[in-house]
């Protein structure tokens, strides 16, 4: 069997308008994710990058535009349809369970891909722990999945964050700044972490970035947000030498 | 062995549970402890059923209030299952059916209501509930013809498996059905919170978006647990009409909606015992402090609950609960 001459992008969006007021958030967006890449988003506060995630996740709609996922198109569906097609998200502030421990947040999450249940089945049945459990120890969350979530620290509360949306095995997964908020000590060990559970699962992976250093040693391509619009698009060794995104982009990301 | 030994073994065999050998101490210690009561003191057998089958309604304002939510027009549903046996007895006396149809109305009205308000959260949710109760409440008052108003109907004579008992005996059927329908729905409820779905309906009091993002629909697990507390609800209502023989529209009126919210904060909302804890004391205090001080009983009741929320925010559960660790039980 030969290989196919060109492969179909996983995610593909056209056009993409959105404005709020008077503030274009997306303005002619025109992006195609690969399969299997890791795609960085840069850009000054303000740009449009969570809009994208947010209109990607069927959480905003845009004006215009449209995106498919996998050939199909995806805008107008809700949410949890499109979780449920293969696209997760994880966000810039965590959204655990905070009431529960790391392990039954991660083991809902394990529950929900594979209900629906009954009411009488106990959320830690073994094959839903164990899977759990397994999942905590990729993300060296496992000293911690007796712990309430709330009482983490931020490195392992964005892991944990991130382990939820893997267990859904989702196919792409969008991820808004899974750095930020994380100590700087921290940081490369958690992408480390990161990026090795992503490649090992085969995820397709999305993520808005402020960290040049994190880009360009994880990014495979970088995609540069200005005002609505995507202005550099390319391998990061080319994208961050670029005098115009060093001075408009990267200035201002570090002073930010 | 070191501690870390002792966590690798946890991870595989799953944490102690000391909270629910408590939980089953307790439950059995209170099974008891009514039954004895009973049967020492007959009269306070009515009021033990009353307070029984108000703590299997309490269950489902539990379960609400897990969900971050709370009901004010609850008693609504009392007040189908109450009028249900009420119209239904005179043809068909038989409590074995009656009570299972009156829990199956009382779900349907849920559904019904339910699509409508679980899509409003916290005081809307709450405002909905009673503004709907009120709406119930005035057709059962006001549809003389049918309901007799505020007289009420009083409840035909009814058969227990066929069987026509002496009154005695039917106070007897009657709490035994009470107590072993409080114990069903308590372990019903008890493993519907440890499910995915009732993680799920606490995961709405915390984060909302992240189950939408799960795949799943926030919405219908809300729905799920509204029916649910609906149904029990008119369990309830059926016990309350079948012991107390005679129903009138203050069942479904929004201060026996508050009273169901009082037994629950009184109670406590950490597990499916505090409803019936919270039940029976109500009731106790009500019946002991009515006769104490004829005009004031109410004004116990409230002085009770300040207590109980400055000083034990866990309810009588709570106390009991933390009684029972600290004996290392």
């Amino acid at each position: 069997m030969s290989t196919p001459p060109v492969t179909a992008p996983l995610l593909s969006a056209k056009g993409l308008r959105l404005a709020f007021g008077g503030v274009k958030a997306a303005d002619g967006i025109d992006l195609d994710v690969m399969p299997g890449e890791f795609l960085a988003i840069i850009g000054p506060n303000g740009a449009g990058k969570t809009t994208f995630i947010n209109m990607s996740t069927g959480y905003l709609r845009p004006q215009a535009g449209s995106i498919e996922f996998d050939g199909q198109p995806i805008l107008g569906l809700k949410p949890r349809a499109i979780v449920r097609r293969g696209i997760g998200r994880s966000f810039q502030l965590p959204q655990l369970f905070t009431e529960h421990t790391v392990l039954e947040n991660a083991a809902l999450a394990v529950a929900s891909r594979l209900g629906p249940w009954s009411p009488l089945t106990p959320l830690l049945r073994p094959a839903w722990r164990e899977e759990a459990m397994d999942l905590l120890e990729r993300f060296g969350l496992a000293q911690v999945a007796e712990s309430r979530a709330d009482t983490l620290n931020e490195g392992a509360r964005k892991l944990a964050d991130i382990a939820m949306a893997v267990a859904l095995q989702p196919r792409l997964l969008l991820m808004d700044e899974p750095t930020s908020g994380v100590a700087a000590a921290e940081k490369m060990q958690i992408v480390e972490t990161l990026v090795r559970v992503l490649r090992q699962s085969g995820v397709t992976a999305v993520f808005v970035e402020h960290d040049m250093d994190v880009v360009a040693r994880f990014a495979d391509r970088v995609a540069v947000w200005s005002q609505g619009r995507i202005a550099a698009l390319g391998p990061p060794a080319q994208v961050l030498a670029d005098p115009v995104v060093q001075r408009d982009v990267i200035g201002i990301s570090t002073h930010a | 062995m070191t501690p870390s030994d002792d966590r690798g073994a946890e991870r595989r065999a799953g944490p102690k549970r000391p909270a629910l050998a408590r939980e089953t101490l307790l439950a059995i210690i209170g099974a008891l402890a009514l039954v004895l009561c009973a049967w020492a003191i007959p009269w306070l057998k009515f009021v033990l059923t009353i307070a029984l089958a108000k703590g299997i309604a309490v269950l489902g304002i539990l379960l609400l209030l897990r969900a971050g939510q709370v009901s004010f027009g609850h008693s609504m549903f009392l007040a189908v299952g109450a009028y249900t046996v009420a119209f239904v007895a005179p043809g068909t006396p038989e409590v074995l059916l009656l009570l299972p149809l009156a829990a199956l109305l009382a779900a349907a009205l849920g559904l019904v209501i339910g699509l409508f308000v679980v899509r409003y959260r916290d005081i809307f949710f709450g405002m909905l509930n009673l503004a709907l109760s009120m709406v119930i409440y005035s057709l059962l008052e006001k549809m003389y013809a049918v309901t007799h108003g505020t007289d009420g109907i009083r409840v035909a004579g009814l058969t227990f498996a066929g069987q026509r008992l002496e009154r005695e005996v039917q106070e007897w059927a009657m709490f035994g059905i009470a107590l072993t329908l409080a114990v069903g729905f308590g372990l019903l409820v008890r493993a519907y919170l440890g499910s995915p779905m009732g993680r799920a309906l606490a995961g709405i009091k915390t984060r909302e978006t992240r189950l939408e993002f799960m795949g799943l629909s926030a919405r219908l697990v809300l729905l799920f647990a509204y029916v649910l507390s609906a149904l029990m609800g008119g369990v309830g209502g059926a016990l309350v009409a079948m012991t107390s023989r005679h129903v009138t529209p203050q069942l479904a009126y929004w201060t026996s909606s508050g009273e169901l919210v009082f037994i629950a904060i009184l109670g406590g909302a950490g597990s499916a015992l505090g409803p019936f804890l919270g039940a029976t004391a109500f009731e106790l205090v009500r019946v002991y402090a009515a006769a104490a001080v004829a005009d004031a009983w109410q004004m116990i009741l409230g002085g009770v609950l300040l207590v109980v929320i400055l000083f034990a925010p866990g309810g009588v559960w709570g106390i009991l609960s933390s009684k029972l660790k600290g004996r290392g039980a």
